[in-house]
C-alpha cells in the first residue's frame, strides 16, 4: 500500500502502477458529473454529438458541489454514490475515461471493463466536503449549466487525496478489507 | 391562547437549516472520539480523524460539512394553545428553508417530480411531520437527510412469530448491503411496530434522538446494544475500508402494533447525522 502522486491525463501506463489500498494524490484537470449529466452523455454518444470534454485518459468525479460563497472557489464538495452512475458507465471506459472518484460499491460490468480497458476506481472521504474543497483550485462550468449542482465542470485539483479502491486487475479493497475485520456467524451473505 | 407571528418560525428556521448543515453535532463529536480510541484498523481511524477535521474547515471557513445539505425534514409538535398569525405554518416552514438554503449556499437537492425531474431550486418543499400536543409552545426539529444513506434504507412487515431474532437479522442485512455506499460510520434509526408508515416515521424519528442516547426502556436499551454488536461485527468500518465501527450508534423505537403484524423500518444515516431543535 504506497502513497503516489499522479497527474491528469492519466496514462494507461501511470494506472497499471496503482493497487487497491494506495493513498494517492491527484493533480491537474478533473470533470464532474453525476447522474443526469451521465444521461446527458450518454445520450449525446448515441447520437453521435461532441461530448463535453475529451474522455480518453480522463478522470470523472462524481460529485454534485453546494454552491460557491462570493470569495470561495467552490462549496463543499464530498464524492457522491458511484453505483448510481454504474449503467451509464462502461461506453465511457470503452472510450478510454481512466479514472473515476465515488464512493461505494461498483457493478461486476463495470468492475470487468475496468479490467478490460484498464481504468482505475478511487474513493474519496463521503461526508468530508469541507476538507476536500480545499484541494480544489478552480472550478469552471464547461456543460449542461441548466442541471444546477448536476452540470458538469471542470475542476483544478492539487493534491486531492484519494485511495484506490478497485485497480485495474479488479482487486477491491472494500472486499479485501471487510473480511478482515468481520466477526459474523457465517450466516450472512459471503 | 398564545398568537404567534409566523415570521418568528421563518427566522427559527432559516437559522437552523444552516446551523445544522455547518455545525457538526457535539454528540457527533463526542461519538467519534471514542469510536476512534476502540477501532482497530488503522485506515479506519484515519478516516475518523478526517472527518474532525472536516467539522472542524467547515466552521472556519462557513462551508457546509457535507455537499449533500439533503431533504429539509421537520419534526414539529405544536403546542394547540398557540394561534398563528401573518400566515400559514407550512408555508412559513417552507420560506424558512428557502431562506437558510439561498443565504448558506446550501445545495438545492430537490426535484419537483420524481419521474420529470426538475429541480425546484430553493430546495423546497420541506417534508414536514406534524404532531399536536398540549401547550402553548412549538418545538421544531430539523434534521436534513442526504440521499447516500436514505438510498440505502429499507422496510419489511414481518411475522409477528420472527420476534426479535427476525428484527436482528433484518437490520443486519440492511447494513450489510449498504456496504460503502452511505458513508459509514453511520446511525441506524430503526423502527418497529405500528403500520408501514408508522414504522417509517419511527425510524427517521429515532435519528433525531441524541447520537448514543438510550431507548427509555430498559428491553429496547438491551436490543440497541445488540444490534450495535451486530452491526459492527459486520467489519465494514469507517467509510466500507474495513474496521470495527461500522454505526457510531443504533437507535431504536417502537410503537403498539397489529397482532397479525410486525412491521420493521431501518432508516439509515450518515456520519454527520445532522439534527437540531429548538422551542419556541
Amino acid at each position: 500500500m504506497a502513497t503516489r502522486k499522479i497527474h491528469t491525463p492519466l496514462t494507461e501506463e501511470e494506472v497499471r502502477k496503482l493497487k487497491a489500498g494506495d493513498t494517492v494524490y491527484l493533480s491537474g484537470t478533473i470533470y464532474t458529473g453525476r447522474d443526469a449529466a451521465h444521461q446527458r452523455i450518454i445520450a449525446a454518444l448515441d447520437r453521435g454529438e461532441p461530448l463535453p470534454f475529451e474522455i480518453r485518459n480522463s478522470v470523472i468525479y462524481y460529485v454534485g458541489p453546494s454552491p460557491a460563497k462570493p470569495g470561495q472557489v467552490i462549496g463543499s464538495a464530498g464524492p457522491t454514490t458511484s453505483g448510481r452512475m454504474d449503467d451509464l458507465t462502461v461506453p465511457l471506459l470503452e472510450r478510454g475515461l481512466r479514472g473515476m472518484i465515488g464512493k461505494g460499491t461498483r457493478s461486476q460490468k463495470v468492475v470487468e471493463a475496468m479490467k478490460k480497458h484498464c481504468s482505475v476506481y478511487f474513493a474519496a472521504i463521503g461526508g468530508a466536503g469541507a476538507l476536500i474543497a480545499n484541494a480544489i483550485t478552480k472550478a469552471e462550468g464547461v456543460a449542461y449549466e441548466d442541471l444546477g449542482p448536476e452540470a458538469v465542470t471542470m475542476l483544478e485539483v492539487e493534491d486531492f487525496p484519494m485511495i484506490v479502491v478497485i485497480d485495474c486487475e479488479g482487486t477491491n479493497l472494500y472486499e479485501t478489507e471487510r473480511k478482515k475485520y468481520a466477526k459474523m456467524d457465517g450466516d450472512l451473505l459471503e | 391562547m398564545r398568537l404567534m407571528d409566523v415570521k418568528v418560525i421563518i427566522d427559527a428556521v432559516e437559522k437552523m437549516c444552516i446551523q445544522a448543515n455547518i455545525q457538526l453535532g457535539m454528540d457527533v463529536v463526542k461519538a467519534l472520539k471514542e469510536s476512534i480510541e476502540k477501532e482497530n484498523s488503522p485506515i479506519g481511524r484515519e478516516i475518523m480523524e478526517k472527518l474532525l477535521r472536516n467539522a472542524e474547515i467547515a466552521v472556519e471557513q462557513d462551508m457546509p460539512i457535507c455537499q449533500d445539505t439533503g431533504m429539509a425534514v421537520f419534526f414539529i409538535e405544536v403546542g394547540q394553545e398557540i394561534q398563528f398569525t401573518g400566515g400559514n405554518l407550512t408555508e412559513a416552514i417552507n420560506e424558512g428553508v428557502r431562506r437558510g438554503y439561498r443565504e448558506g449556499y446550501l445545495r438545492k437537492s430537490v426535484v419537483l417530480d420524481p419521474l420529470q425531474r426538475k429541480n425546484s431550486g430553493d430546495n423546497t418543499p420541506a417534508i414536514i411531520h406534524y404532531d399536536i400536543v398540549p401547550g402553548n409552545q412549538i418545538k421544531i426539529i430539523f434534521a436534513p437527510k442526504g440521499f447516500g444513506s436514505e438510498n440505502m434504507s429499507a422496510i419489511k412487515m414481518l411475522n409477528p412469530s420472527d420476534g426479535e431474532k427476525g428484527v436482528l437479522a433484518f437490520v443486519e442485512e440492511t447494513v450489510f448491503k449498504a456496504g460503502p455506499n452511505p458513508c459509514p460510520p453511520i446511525v441506524v434509526g430503526v423502527g418497529i411496530g405500528g403500520t408501514m408508515e408508522k414504522a417509517a416515521l419511527l425510524a427517521k424519528r429515532a435519528l433525531t434522538r441524541e447520537i448514543g442516547s438510550s431507548n427509555e426502556n430498559e428491553y429496547y436499551q438491551a436490543l440497541e446494544k445488540k444490534l450495535l454488536q451486530k452491526v459492527n461485527n459486520l467489519g465494514i468500518g469507517p467509510q466500507g475500508l474495513g474496521g470495527n465501527t461500522t454505526a457510531l450508534a443504533v437507535h431504536v423505537e417502537a410503537f403498539p402494533t397489529h397482532i397479525a403484524g410486525l412491521p420493521v423500518a431501518v432508516n439509515i444515516n450518515c456520519h454527520a447525522a445532522r439534527h437540531v431543535e429548538v422551542t419556541l
